[in-house]
């Protein structure tokens, strides 16, 4: 075990994996210099810019010759800095990456990993703070993976790089600097949840960041005398049926939140499938409908604080 | 150099020292406050989050915007502060905005990275590299449908001739002869990236030229040189020839963002920079007139200072701002 950050945790298992498979290769902007996370620092040094492979600023560009070089052999990482930039790639994700095994007959495989940090970034602005994750959970041919540790970096990368067919990969900007405890032997199954807290009264599912603002308020409810089981889903596509519907079987309610936009977003999927599954009550705590404003006043209203959250378990289960 | 060409050299060298103060305020209110880079954002600072510096390239904006009216529009990139204050903004809104107050040119909402004040035909700083081209170049066409007789600058760095709106935006603005100014403010970095070493061919004058889009380079710290190529294409697209490119040379002084450190670059190469510094160049012209410039320097600072006592007095948005100008049909109904 070794103390990691989550940016140093995927630039080792980027590594690893580098190593281990001469067809793994890195793309994007800025990471020959290490990117500006950090998050592929000293990998140019090692692997050289012919597996490091610096890009102009091109993203359609760089997710179609991602593409291309997946059909053809490689393994290629690519990284979009945040999944808003990734917007100007979304052709090549969405009608070229997910399509083209299905399309084609099964002739060709996409195995690329695309790396789209989301979350709000501290005073980043409406253009650098988006959380996209349902869009992409939405596209049939795409695995969606959102860590939100620096274990589950690790862990979760090396899975999304073994895994065959395309993986939009989203980090959070605000967990690069996060540290933690990685085993970097650990292994991690796409499409596995994990039960984060135990408790009796109300499941309570999240991802990525968030998963740290649900877990502040679970400890607010156990003042208050409401045992909360904090679920992390790691993956959204394929998610964890059995370990969500497994636990809301047991506590009777649920609860899912998130730091993306409420309206619309994949909350809204596991919510229905639990009360279609079980008939129990559900609840969704996401961001109001607004774009993160700049001024900390704006951007206060576009979070999703553990208050919010410990008001609608109180509801669930009065406390 | 005649008296005419003096006056206009020193209404040019206000322009820059007006920027550079403001450039230079920023900074020191900046300081520690963006995640990347090896820096974690400490919340005390009062400009928050990536601040791009137009230092060292003041020239740039300051010679292009002295040919366009207050009617004309102009398009920006996340570099924008430059272009803003020398299209004609208030520099007490603008610290507001940068300080993310009430009192700011976009109410707080978008902070330096999408400054915009409307008031003045500036559209808009841009968090996308190469999203402000096309914008441009839609602004041209109306102004070309309506016959309203404007013209548009569009400015964008040296980076964004790779994104393909440079391409389809120069290509749509020949096909129909827009009234636009491309300004490529070519500053040889690209975040980390030495642009050159990420562009082929002989980069944006001759992407343009291959395109049937006349383009003139010039040194972007010479703002006679910059202002006098300008005042020529123009003056060219105002008479109805459609679009030219001006590809401007300079050099970012500063790391990308403010707490970039930049060591990714030879510091001789910083220091060559500096030597060629635009407002230095200026001012030593302005000395062989007998003109000193101290005073000019001093009144701009006043009145950054003020700008900056402005900002700071003034009020946060209240958080019921956050749900406002989102939209109107539907409004209302965020949950
Ligand atoms: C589409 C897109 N890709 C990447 C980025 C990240 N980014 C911000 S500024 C920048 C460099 C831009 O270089 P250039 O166009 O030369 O402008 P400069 O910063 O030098 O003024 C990059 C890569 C972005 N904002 N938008
Ligand atoms: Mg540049």
């Amino acid at each position: 075990m070794a103390v990691m950050s989550y940016a140093q945790a995927a630039c080792n298992a980027l590594a690893s994996a580098m190593r281990a498979d001469p067809a793994v290769v890195a793309l994007g902007e800025d990471i020959g210099r290490g990117g500006i996370f950090g998050q592929y620092a000293g990998l140019q040094q090692e692997f050289g810019p012919e597996r490091v492979i610096d890009a102009p600023i091109s993203e359609a560009a760089i997710m179609g010759a991602a593409v291309g070089m997946a059909l053809t052999g490689m393994k290629p990482v690519v990284e979009m800095r945040v999944a808003d930039f990734a917007l100007c790639a979304i052709d090549e994700i969405v009608n070229q990456a997910a399509k083209n095994r299905y399309m084609f007959g099964g002739q060709g495989r996409v195995p690329l990993v695309a790396r789209l940090p989301i979350g709000i970034w501290a005073a980043s602005a409406a253009q650098h703070s988006q959380s996209f994750e349902a869009w992409f959970a939405h596209i049939p041919g795409l695995v969606v993976v959102a860590p939100a540790t620096p274990a589950d970096n690790h862990a979760l990368l090396t899975a999304a790089l073994a895994c065959g067919d395309p993986v939009i990969y989203m980090e959070h900007k605000m967990l690069w600097g996060m540290t933690g405890e990685v085993d970097t032997t650990a292994t991690a199954k796409l499409g596995k949840a994990e039960i984060v807290r135990p408790g009796h009264d109300v499941t309570l599912v999240s991802w990525s960041k968030q998963v740290h603002v649900a877990l502040e308020a679970a400890q607010l409810a156990e003042a208050k005398g409401l045992s909360v089981e904090v679920i992390d889903l790691r993956t959204l596509w394929p998610w964890d049926r059995a370990t969500v519907l497994g636990s809301a079987a047991r506590t009777g309610r649920a609860l899912v939140t998130h730091e993306a936009v409420q309206a619309a977003g994949f909350g809204a999927e596991i919510a229905a499938t639990i009360a279609e599954e079980l008939g129990i009550p559900v609840k969704r705590v996401g961001a109001p409908r607004i774009p993160v404003g700049y001024a900390p006043t704006l951007e206060a209203a576009a979070h999703v604080p553990a208050a919010r959250i410990l008001d609608a378990l109180c509801k669930l289960k009065p406390c | 150099m005649n008296n005419d060409k003096a006056d206009r050299l020193l209404t040019l060298y206000r322009t820059m020292a007006r920027i550079r103060a403001f450039e230079n305020a920023a900074e020191e209110a900046s300081r520690g406050c963006v995640a990347a880079f090896g820096s974690s954002v400490t919340g005390t600072a009062s400009v928050r989050g990536p601040l791009h510096l137009s230092t060292g390239q003041e020239a740039v904006a300051a010679g292009v915007c002295a040919c366009l009216d207050k009617s004309d529009y102009l398009t920006s990139t996340h570099r924008g502060h430059g272009h803003t204050l020398a299209k004609g903004a208030d520099t007490t809104a603008m610290m507001g905005e940068l300080f993310g107050r009430a009192t700011g040119t976009n109410h707080g909402k978008g902070g330096s990275m999408h400054i915009a004040d409307f008031s003045v035909g500036m559209l808009g700083a841009n968090g996308v590299v190469a999203a402000g081209i096309p914008i441009a170049v839609g602004a041209a066409h109306s102004a070309k449908i309506r016959g309203s007789g404007q013209i548009v600058a569009c400015f964008f760095g040296d980076g964004a001739i790779n994104r393909g709106p440079f391409l389809e935006g120069l290509n749509w603005a020949k096909v129909y002869e827009l009234p636009v100014l491309f300004v490529c403010e070519d500053n040889r970095y690209s975040a980390t990236t030495a642009t050159q070493t990420m562009t082929a061919g002989a980069g944006a004058a001759a992407r343009a030229e291959s395109l049937g889009i006349p383009a003139v380079s010039v040194d972007g710290n010479d703002v006679l040189a910059v202002h006098e190529a300008a005042v020529q294409l123009v003056a060219e697209i105002r008479a109805g020839f459609g679009p030219r490119l001006l590809h401007a040379v300079t050099y970012r002084v500063k790391g990308h963002v403010s707490v970039d450190p930049a060591a990714y670059r030879d510091p001789g190469e910083v220091e060559a920079a500096l030597a060629s510094d635009p407002l230095r160049l200026a001012a030593t012209r302005l000395a062989a007139l007998g003109i000193d410039v101290a005073a000019i320097d001093a009144e701009a600072k006043a009145e950054i200072d003020a700008a900056v006592a402005a900002a700071l007095a003034a009020p946060y948005p209240p958080p019921e701002a956050a749900f406002t100008d989102i939209q109107d049909t539907g409004a209302g109904q965020w949950q």
